[in-house]
């Protein structure tokens, strides 16, 4: 180039030089400190980048268990998971969602509400998941679509398991049922456990046995993509499926009491006096669990709530009546046990008892009274007064100490959740809850089963199976026995816990029995309508009183209202020589126990000792299918 | 001694070698990257070819001739970036580029190599060291232009423009008093400037030192570009299997952030590799500039070079989380026709001062 001015050219040549030797030393110190830089990223923490880039692929994500079955003592699935079809949509794969809608409704009915539900749920989901926009397919709709499913990218039916009742209202109040879980579920349950699951047992055995029924959920890991779609499973722990449950019950013994309670509201509860196994659970009226499982809506809800009869409430486990004239057998047995009394000692009943020095009148339920009455006949014939002087006798702590043993005032610890524990009265509770002290009338009225006592339908049926075995009282079990992962596959049945109440001699209790087969056979019994010769009864039938009779007014049934009507009562067990099975029966407002209560517990005896196994376990089976 | 058919082409073949090497390698990665997408990589192999074609081309022109249509180019330069400035007024919007149909043209482009070329130009008319008149007047030129692109705004392409320009300055021997002066202010006005920026405008700045404080936002990219070249290690996860890339967690991946996938793929021996070829070129280039026979031609192939070094050392620190974040390919690999038809001329520019020196014994 043509230098218009001097230029010393080896001096700019020299100076250039210097500078880009300077350059090139930079550059590499540049490109050292870049090295240094990976050096440090690649080998210095490269456990720390591969551990955040592993956890960057890689989801653990959770495969549901599936719910163990529960069976009863046939066999019979009492509840069991079906699979139920869904038809859901993957929004991203959707062009034109009302095309698509338009299509699949020539195929499957979807309503508007299922439109409003899907965009609802899509909002909280990503584009690549599948959203459910019809749940419930019928099989024709499941064909239908099967059919012709090529037409659709975007839409595909998935399935689920949910828990179904075959004879949901049957068994309701046995079994319970499962729902969503909540918030309030959340915070007593590992929640890794349930990451996978979506119900939870509410209420019933399937809540008690919820640690056994779940299962273990297993895992699958997968590789994700930045936005979280799965690409592929890289290993998978497949879920351990929950545990079956192998229950006492007897389907058709429990269908043949619910027959028997027919319209009235009330409980049964029939044990096997031998295993304390719950044969029968019943508590009228009754509901079905199966619209609980899916989501009751709120109308359906408050209408059970709401119902006078109360439907969700379990009589049976919770209900807590005056036990009436059924306690008799046990305050006989006290006074022979405690000797205050011998079962041939006579006593004059003249329909009242009064209290020494007091003018009140303890009434009995017979205006004139039984005269010269024994223990024989004072149970047949449930005189009151005889139990007033006997509850008099051995005094309110006495009772309390005997009856106890029993089971009364405490619960019977029975493997259903929510138990109730009944009311046994005492000296020391009157003072402690009450603060008053205990009156001498309150022991007569407890020695026929009135005033404070309360007692559950349980925990009567539970200490007449007592006093069937003649002390061995065992802890009642809906639940035999469980199969499962942890078994191995065998049937392992629960452990029996049994306590034998200590005796003065099992003379007393063949006594106590021998007259309580009485209130069945003889000519005075109060449940003589219902003796029968094909095997023999020992009962005892009681009328829990609702509604208070002033002194000096009678009580007359046809006056008050069915609401004020006494409760019917009938404890029994059968047979007596090698007893198969004890009931007790509470009928609300039934009236009197020997009418009322005695004939449903004589067909559910009849059921369980007269069928021979076949035939019933056939009906069933029937019935089942036709379900 | 007979003319090599090297010089008769004006190639040099040192230079030609390690340019195709990182090339071949840009294309094997933009293969990976691409998740083996072939379509892009035919793509990008049509631009490779034209970048060659207009690398030979610029070759022939012999530095005499740059060294004439050095002022017409810088004006040119300087009008389009005023045009570009003007439509993006318009099109209310900002705008770097001028639609000629077929493609789309980036004055700013052309200014990294008009600016080097105008400045050499300038300087090597007078006696170096450039007085201090002189070197004023220097960084006006270099000024138009660098804050034409800076108001796009484009701050990567302003910063190697500028860089380009200083470099020439530095090469020319401008005097360490002048660059300690200079390099004070800057220090000096930084926290004046600081103190004018708007609250968000700091955020951003702070975001771009501290990615780590907005993982999903801003801070995303540099942490998932530092999680793939971590996990490379020293061996990489192989071609093809890098987890980071293929599954998406890194973004910009075939462009900008190419150098993470190279990174996590082939571990610390391949990043030694592509620093290794990358130092033969700008040492090749500093020795061409070094072997040129006029002012001119120094100046010019030592400022090209040594842009070509920022080039690498701003993508580099800027996915390995050293620099901020801003927009710098990874020169002759990342995907992408613009910067690499570029560097392409520059290389041209580079042979062409090389093969026409004259056969004289200085």
């Amino acid at each position: 180039m043509i230098g218009e001015v001097f230029k010393d050219y080896r001096q700019e040549r020299k100076l250039f030089t210097n500078r880009t030797i300077l350059s090139g030393m930079i550059i590499i110190l540049c490109f050292l400190g870049i090295l240094i830089r990976l050096i440090w990223l690649q080998v210095q923490s490269y456990d720390h980048f591969q551990t955040l880039s592993q956890g960057n692929r890689i989801r653990l994500e959770p495969i549901p268990p599936i719910r163990g079955l529960i069976y009863e003592t046939h066999s019979i699935v009492l509840a069991k998971n079906l699979p139920a079809y869904a038809l859901e949509l993957i929004p991203e794969k959707i062009t034109n969602f009302n095309n698509t809608i338009a299509k699949l409704r020539k195929l499957i009915s979807i309503s508007d509400n299922d439109i409003k539900r899907f965009k609802k749920l899509r909002r909280h989901k990503r584009r690549f998941d599948s959203v459910p926009i019809r749940t419930q397919l019928t099989e024709e709709e499941i064909a239908s679509f099967a059919v012709n499913s090529y037409q659709f990218r975007e839409a595909s039916i998935q399935v689920k398991f949910i828990r179904h009742y075959p004879v949901s209202k049957l068994t309701a109040h046995v079994l319970g049922y499962v729902g969503r879980i909540n918030r309030r579920d959340l915070k007593r349950i590992d929640s890794s456990q349930y990451s996978g699951t979506s119900h939870i047992g509410k209420i019933g055995l399937e809540k008690t046995y919820e640690h056994l029924l779940h299962g273990q959920v297993g895992t699958k890991h997968v590789e994700i993509n930045a936005r979280g779609r799965v690409l592929r499973t890289l290993e998978s722990h497949p879920a351990l499926p929950g545990h079956d449950l192998f229950l006492y019950l007897d389907l058709g013994l429990q269908e043949e009491a619910s027959r028997a309670l027919g319209q009235e509201n009330g409980a049964l509860v029939a044990i096997d006096p031998r295993t304390g196994g719950i044969l029968a659970f019943v508590s009228h009226p009754t509901y079905d669990t199966n619209l609980f499982v899916t989501g009751i809506s709120h109308k359906s809800y408050n209408k059970l709530l709401h119902s006078p009869d109360r439907p969700l409430y379990n009589r049976a486990l919770r209900g807590q009546y005056p036990p009436g004239s059924t306690i008799k057998p046990f305050v006989a047995l006290a006074g022979l046990e405690t000797e205050a009394i011998q079962a041939k000692d006579q006593i004059f009943c003249p329909g009242y008892y009064q209290l020494p020095g007091h003018k009140h009148k303890f009434r009995g339920w017979k205006r004139h009274g039984h005269g010269m009455i024994n223990l024989n006949g004072a149970i047949a014939q449930s005189c009151d007064i005889y139990f007033y002087v006997l509850a008099r006798n051995l005094g309110v702590d006495t009772l309390h100490a005997f009856l106890s043993k029993f089971g009364f005032g405490r619960k019977t610890n029975i493997d259903l959740v929510g138990e109730l524990g009944g009311l046994l009265p005492s000296k020391a509770w009157k003072l402690k809850r009450r603060k008053a002290p205990w009156y001498p009338g309150e022991t007569l009225i407890l020695g026929i089963g009135q005033g404070y006592m309360l007692a559950t339908p349980l925990q009567l049926a539970s200490a007449t199976a007592t006093l069937a075995t003649k002390g061995r009282f065992i802890t009642p079990r809906i639940v035999r026995a469980y199969r499962g992962p942890t078994t191995n596959g065998t049937i392992k049945e629960f452990p029996k816990k049994t306590i034998q109440i200590a005796k003065q001699t099992t003379q007393h209790w063949s006594e106590v029995i021998t007259a309580m087969r009485q209130v069945v056979e003889s000519s005075q019994g109060t449940a003589k309508s219902i003796f029968t010769n094909a095997y023999s009864i020992a009962g005892k039938t009681g009328t829990a009183q609702v509604f208070t009779v002033r002194q000096n007014e009678t009580y007359d049934e046809s006056k008050i209202s069915k609401k004020m009507r006494d409760h019917a009562l009938f404890v029994a067990f059968a047979p007596i020589e090698n007893p198969r099975i004890a009931v007790a029966i509470l009928v609300e407002n039934g009236g009197h126990g020997g009418a009322v209560a005695a004939p449903i517990a004589r067909r559910v005896m009849d059921h369980h000792l007269l069928r021979d196994e076949s035939s019933k376990t056939q009906d069933i089976l029937l019935q089942d299918t036709a379900d | 001694m007979p003319p090599k058919i090297s010089n008769k082409l004006h190639i040099d073949w040192p230079l030609l070698t390690g340019i195709i090497l990182v090339c071949l390698w840009g294309l094997v990665i933009i293969y990976s990257a691409s998740d083996k997408n072939l379509d892009m990589m035919a793509r990008q192999l049509m631009r490779i070819s034209l970048g060659f074609g207009i690398m030979l081309f610029i070759a022939q022109i012999s530095p005499e001739h740059l060294y004439r249509i050095s002022l017409n180019l810088f004006g040119g330069a300087i009008f389009m970036l005023l045009i570009v400035l003007a439509l993006g007024v318009i099109g209310k919007g900002a705008q770097r580029w001028i639609d000629l149909g077929i493609m789309r043209f980036q004055p700013s482009e052309l200014a990294k190599i008009a600016v080097p070329m105008m400045i050499a130009q300038y300087l090597s008319e007078q006696q170096l060291p450039p007085s201090n008149t002189l070197i004023f007047k220097a960084l006006a030129m270099i000024l138009i232009p660098v804050l034409l692109i800076a108001k796009q705004p484009d701050l990567g392409t302003a910063l190697l423009v500028g860089s380009s320009g200083i470099f020439v300055l530095f090469l020319a021997g401008i005097s360490w008093q002048m660059i300690s002066i200079f390099a004070g202010s800057l220090i000096a006005l930084a926290p004046i400037v600081w103190t004018m920026l708007h609250k968000y405008q700091k955020k951003r700045v702070l975001m771009l030192l501290f990615p780590e404080s907005d993982p999903l936002g801003a801070g995303y990219h540099i942490i998932q570009s530092k999680i793939a070249i971590g996990s490379g290690g020293l061996h990489g996860k192989g071609w093809l299997h890098g987890t980071q890339s293929h599954l998406d967690f890194l973004p910009e991946r075939h462009t900008d952030f190419i150098f993470a996938v190279l990174a996590e793929e082939f571990g610390l021996i391949g990043v030694i590799v592509l620093i290794g070829l990358y130092s033969f070129i700008i040492f090749r280039g500093l020795y061409i500039a070094n072997q040129a026979q006029d002012t001119y031609g120094r100046l010019l192939s030592g400022s090209l070079t040594l842009v070509f070094f920022v080039y690498i050392f701003v993508n580099i620190g800027m996915v390995s989380g050293m620099l901020p974040v801003v927009g710098v390919p990874l020169p002759l690999i990342s995907y992408g026709g613009t910067s690499l038809v570029t560097i392409m001329a520059a290389f041209g520019i580079i042979m062409s001062i090389h093969t026409h020196r004259k056969l004289l014994i200085a």
